[in-house]
Formats: structure tokens, sequence, C-alpha cells
């Protein structure tokens, strides 16, 4: 296609996508009024099943089935990265030089890599409470632990990060988030219903499943991470071709 | 308009602005950085439009990752192309 065509073609789009959206924002309630229609549902209920982070209740509870499908969205897609980026049979690997870190970078990393882990486990373990949960945190207990590598360099990261145990960690909270589902089968009438008991509102056991699934979501995502991270870094400083 | 209607507005225009500079950044190790930079404000209009858990998962992913996995490859790109003289240094194409 020439370059004039695909112009034309661009704009003849841009203009349909223009109006529609336009023609749609028209029709949206106002901002900040007062029509909510899903909130004015979906607030009693989180309420009514002692979850006081109305998001984590739609989330984990009443629409845990859709969070199911995005926890193995983020699964298949880590595991399509790690297989992609794996070493090849042509390449080899070489052993990263260590640099030199800034004594004071040492020391702000040593402080705070115990403090990123413990926020990580705070906002994993606080889901139902609070805003953030398994996703948020988990990403908080990935990151926080790349601290290391900032601090000291890639064998330290290496050693604080034990890529076969995340991968089966992985693997397994992926499987345990599908097999709490089968609770509500068991002993309720539904695939994901929240069978457990729902407990006090704003203590860290309501909700029922929804810490469970939290924690379970919390340890994909941070072992996922790390494992994605883990593939990118052997490829960025070890893997070479040749 | 309220004083939070104010904020969202303000910065709405910061992030129009700050994502028409990552598409015209060319260099791709500038852009992570300015993607970084998207990530946090964007983080921002999440909390004042009052969706936290949004603005958190943003502020990880946008942030963090997503600029990191794009240095890491550039890097990786960069060793392969055969610059010696980058290669082992450690800092050159934001290793970190």
């Amino acid at each position: 296609m020439s370059r004039t065509a695909r112009t034309a073609v661009f704009w003849c789009a841009a203009v349909a996508v223009a109006l529609c959206y336009g023609i749609s924002c028209g029709h949206l309630p106002a901002f900040g009024g007062p029509f909510h229609p899903y909130a004015d549902r979906a607030v009693p209920t989180a309420l009514a099943r002692r979850t006081a982070n109305a998001v984590a209740s739609v989330n984990f509870d009443q629409r845990g089935f859709d969070t199911l499908g995005e926890e193995f969205i983020l699964f298949t897609a880590v595991l399509g990265a790690a297989i992609v980026l794996r070493r090849a049979r042509d390449e080899h690997v070489v052993s990263p030089r260590s640099g030199r870190v800034l004594p004071t970078v040492r020391l702000a990393g040593t402080v705070l890599l115990p403090v990123a882990l413990v926020t990580g486990v705070y906002v994993v373990a606080h889901g139902q409470l609070t805003p953030g949960g398994g996703f948020q945190g988990g990403v908080v207990l990935a990151t926080g632990l790349h601290v290391a590598y900032l601090a000291a360099d890639y064998r330290v990261l290496r050693a604080v990060r034990p890529r076969t145990v995340l991968d089966l960690a992985d693997a397994m909270a992926a499987g345990a988030f599908a097999a709490l589902g089968l609770a509500g089968l068991a002993w309720g009438s539904a695939y994901l219903e929240n069978v457990l008991p729902w407990g006090t509102l704003g203590q860290l056991t309501s909700g029922g499943i929804v810490p469970l699934l939290n924690a379970a979501v919390g340890v994909e995502v941070g072992s996922a991470l790390v494992v994605l991270l883990a593939a990118f870094l052997d490829q960025a400083l070890e893997i070479e071709t040749g | 308009m309220t004083p939070a209607g104010i904020l969202v507005d303000l910065t709405v225009l910061l992030v129009a602005a700050v994502a028409t500079a990552a598409v015209r950044t060319p260099d791709p190790v500038r852009q992570a950085v300015v993607l970084s930079q998207l990530g946090l404000l964007l983080a921002l209009l999440f909390t004042f439009l009052q969706a936290p858990d949004v603005a958190l998962s943003q502020l990880a992913v946008g942030t963090v990752v997503t600029p990191l996995l794009i240095l890491l490859t550039v890097r990786k790109i960069r060793r392969q192309g055969g610059t010696d003289g980058g290669a082992g240094r450690r800092g050159r194409g934001g290793d970190r």
C-alpha cells in the first residue's frame, strides 16, 4: 500500500473513531455525579461479606472467575517469555563482572531491601482491608528483591532469588487459586463461591476466601515477575551468542 | 470547579504532554525514562480519581517493570551489536 493510501485509511479510521468516541462520551453520566449503578450494588455486597476493600471483594469474591483468567494470562505470558529467552544451543554463559558499588548505595540497599519485602508482604496480607492486594504486593516483593542487584551485584541477586524454587512457587500458586475455587463446588453451589466464614469487618481474617486468594495471587505474581526479570537479566548480562 | 477537579484536569494535561514526549523520543533508552515518568503521572491521576488500587499497580508496573524490561532489552541488543567497548561495562545502556 502506498504512503498516500495508508494516510487516507488512517484518517478515515481516525475520524470514525473520534466521532463514535465523542458521541459515546456525550452519553456518559457526568463526572463526580450521583449516578453509580455498579457502586450502589458492589459496595453494599462487599460490606455484607465483611470485606472492607470493595475492590478486593469485586476482584476475588464477586467476580473471582475473572481474576482467575487474569492470573493465568500473567502465568502464560511469563511462561512464554521464559521459553523464548532460555539459553539456546548456540549461546554460552559468561560470568558477569562484579561492578563497583558506592558504600552509600550499599548501605541504602541493605536498609531498603528488608523494608521493601515487609511492605510487599503487608500489601498482600491487607488486600481485603486497604488498597492493594496480591498483585500490587507481589510486584513490590519482586521488584524489592532486585535492590540486592543495585546494592551488590548479580551474583548476590542470584543467591537471594532461588530460580527453581520460584518456578515451582509460580506454578503452584497459580494452581492453588484454581484449587481454592473447588472448595466452592464442594461446600457451596458454585465454583469460587465464598464458602469460608466471613469474619468481622476490618479484621485481618475477614472476607472469607479473599485473603487466601490474595495470598495465592501474591506468591504467583511475585515469583512470576522475578522469573520474568531473571530471564531478561540472564540474557542482558550472562548469555552471549556463539 | 472543585479543587479535586482542577487536580484531575491538570494531571490529565500533564499525562497528555508526557505521553506525546514519549512518542516523540526516538532513542529507546531515553524513552524508557520518559515512560517511567508517564507511569508516575498516571499513578497520580488514578490517585486523584480515587482509584488507589489501580494507582498502586500502575506505579509498580508502569514506573518500574516496563522501563526496566526495555532497558534490559536495549542492553542485550547493544552487547550483541559487537560494540566491544561497551560490552562488559556496567552502567552503559542502563543495565540497572
